[in-house]
């Protein structure tokens, strides 16, 4: 236990700072929709209403983790010609304002035919403290562990509902933070969250104190209540687009409304 | 560690939460691909309801009209479904049986792999969802009403861009809410590791029997075989038992569609770059960004803009050829075989002859040409009637 406890000091950074004192907020949102410099703007509303991570979906033709609500947004970025390259243009607009820690939300093709070296340069180079890709397994995880370390990056861990015996050889690598997916199937608002997410998150904390922060579903203050009880964080993906599907450039005030009603939900 | 590689191509790239159930199949496979219980129970299936072993047929009348080396049909579209398609489907079916799923899912382009599927389903006792983007539902229509007929229930897939892509997408899409009853029948040499090692090993007896026949009808293996490639199965079934024979070309034919230099087509060993998409690092066409391309083709099937890893590998030894094939050269081989043999192909298999017809009378009469005919045309018939229509307005 000693050893996990001072691994992690090593390891400690700007994402896993978040968590130090509070439980954290984390607002999901898809580069380009409707424009970068609306994203921009969305981004800076809610840094300034207290979200505490921005996760930037770099937006990809076909995003097979993500439900219908995200996929739309992913087909209107790319309908408005939102690149790679700009997206790294807006991020680095945004350090010249905020010091909130930017994780990027891509999968692998994207960052692989960027060129992985390039992209990893470019992110440490435009201020992004890490990413998270869908489709790139702990098996496959050696296709971006160099470029990432070198450049500073925490390739955050997804741990699933259904990765049973695999939770702790997941969780032991982790940095930054590890996202749990609080159900099966793809990103998309839920009702009801039935996994046991707790018997997880003891799982996790035998092998770590990596904070743990839960997604997929999440959209009301009072799942955020529930779910800020069990762990460290809450990420909120699909709420945030949709309010951003629905109001458009002038998704600003809602956007920074939704994200104080959710940050005080949190307990 | 990264498993399923063939050089630098396979891998497993595909979300956390499906990994427990790709291992689990990749598990079962080890065990049941040894297991002679379940190999007497496929080779059963195979031969007493699927068919097999599918004739090699000596095309004369297309071997005297060419001129040069002679032509052997290998004819997959005489398998039960129509296509070779079923192979695969009978063997993932029975392993799915022997983990205790009972549910299948399945992408289809043309329908082919949809209706073995459901085939498979209705004769095994499996619930089955079939998802077919909308584009392919529009031109292959009879093969909807085949799946419902055979109990499936069928999903028309409206994102991207409609196709097999989308279908394949949305696949695993459905997979990913619902693990513990269901297996994803892929259908083809794609998807992560272990389907694309295992749907090969389920289509190499095109190859197996392919090979022992050519050597008792003529005692000597051929010079080339020729098979269209879509995700690339039919083309691996076909090559697979001949790879060591390193004198037989291999030569795969991807669809070329309005033309290589146009923005319609599926060439992916022509025009395609490495990527890391559908579970897999492979060649696939794709812009600067990594965004996968919108690709093109007459044929359902090969309108895919990705390749199999173990084709990709081929290419990169140079031990298979990839040529790329038009539509209207498609079209052209496939009236030619219709008129001149009386056999009526899939519009993909045409690809296949198409190149058939080029090379043949460049060789030698004693060499010999063994070309997969992957399915029959009858769902394509609609489809070329309004290419030709169309045509006749332009
Ligand atoms: C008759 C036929 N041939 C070929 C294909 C292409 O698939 P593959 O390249 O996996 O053989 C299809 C796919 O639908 C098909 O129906």
């Amino acid at each position: 236990m000693n050893n996990i406890v001072a691994a992690n000091k090593i390891e400690t950074n700007k994402i896993s700072q978040i968590f130090a004192d509070k439980k954290a907020f984390i607002a999901f949102l898809t580069a380009g929709d409707p424009s970068l410099a609306k994203t921009e703007e969305f981004i800076l509303a809610m840094d300034a209403a207290g979200a505490d991570l921005i996760e930037i979906g770099i937006p990809f033709s076909d995003p097979i983790a993500e439900g219908p609500v995200i996929e739309a947004a992913n087909e209107r970025a790319l309908s408005a010609s939102t690149t790679t390259d700009k997206i790294f243009a807006m991020v680095a607009r945004i350090r010249e304002k905020s010091t909130i820690p930017l994780v990027f939300l891509t999968y692998m093709n994207p960052i692989f035919v960027y060129g992985t070296e390039r992209f990893f340069s470019a992110c440490e180079k435009a201020g992004i403290n890490g990413v998270i890709i869908p489709d790139l397994p702990f098996e496959e995880k050696g296709e971006v562990r160099e470029a990432a370390k070198s450049h500073g990056l925490d390739v955050i861990t997804l741990i699933a509902p259904t990765s049973q015996d695999r939770i702790q050889m997941l969780a032991k690598e982790a940095t930054g933070f590890i996202y749990l997916v609080s159900s099966m199937g793809v990103t998309g608002v839920r009702s009801e969250i039935k996994t046991d997410l707790a018997a997880i998150i003891a799982d996790i904390r035998q092998v770590t104190q990596t904070p743990v922060a839960v997604g997929f579903g999440i959209a009301t203050p009072e799942q955020a209540t529930t779910i800020s009880q069990l762990a460290d964080g809450v990420i909120v993906g699909s709420a945030i687009v949709r309010i951003i599907a629905e109001h458009g450039a002038a998704a600003t005030a809602p956007l920074s409304d939704y994200v104080h009603m959710m940050k005080a939900a949190l307990v | 560690m990264s498993k399923g590689k063939y050089g630098i191509h396979g891998g497993q790239y595909t979300p956390e939460t499906l990994m427990n159930a790709i291992i689990e199949v990749e598990k079962a496979y080890e065990h049941y691909k040894n297991d002679p219980a379940f190999q007497a129970e496929l080779t059963e299936l195979l031969n007493d309801y699927a068919g097999r072993p599918s004739r090699l047929y000596y095309a004369k009348k297309m071997t005297a009209d060419l001129g040069g080396a002679k032509i052997y049909l290998k004819r997959e579209d005489l398998n039960h479904t129509g296509s070779h398609k079923i192979n695969n489907v009978l063997g993932q079916a029975l392993l799915a049986k022997k983990m205790g799923k009972t549910r299948l899912i399945a992408e289809t382009g043309a329908g082919q792999h949809g209706v073995a599927t459901a085939t498979a389903a209705a004769l095994m006792g499996f619930e089955c969802e079939i998802f077919m983007g909308k584009e392919d539902t529009d031109r292959q229509a009879l093969n909807v009403f085949r799946m419902e007929l055979l109990g499936a229930k069928v999903h028309v897939v409206t994102s991207g861009t409609m196709t097999l892509k989308d279908a394949v997408n949305e696949t695993f899409r459905e997979w990913t809410t619902r693990v513990d009853d269901t297996h994803y029948v892929l259908g083809s040499v794609m998807g992560p590791h272990p389907f694309p090692e295992m749907v090969r090993d389920f289509q190499s007896v095109i190859s197996k029997e392919a090979r022992a026949q050519i050597l008792e009808k003529e005692g000597r293996l051929p010079s080339a075989v020729i098979a269209c490639v879509g995700g690339g199965s039919n083309a691996i079934g076909a090559f697979y038992n001949f790879i060591p024979d390193a004198e037989v070309r291999l030569i795969g034919c991807e669809a070329a569609g309005k033309g290589v230099d146009t923005a319609l087509h599926a060439a992916t060993i022509a025009k395609g770059s490495l990527g890391i998409f559908h579970g897999m690092k492979s060649y696939f066409c794709q812009d600067e960004y990594g965004q996968i391309a919108p690709v093109y083709s007459i044929s359902a099937g090969l309108d895919y803009p990705g390749i199999g890893p173990e084709h990709a590998h081929l290419h990169d030894t140079k031990r298979a050829e990839y040529v790329p094939i038009t539509d209207d050269e498609a079209v052209a081989a496939f009236e030619y075989l219709s008129r001149t043999e009386g056999i009526i192909p899939a519009i993909e298999s045409a690809h296949a002859i198409a190149h058939a017809m080029v090379l043949a009378p460049t060789m030698r009469k004693d060499e010999i040409i063994i070309v997969n005919v992957s399915g029959r045309g009858d769902k394509d018939v609609a489809a070329i009637a309004r290419y030709k229509g169309e045509n006749i307005y332009e």
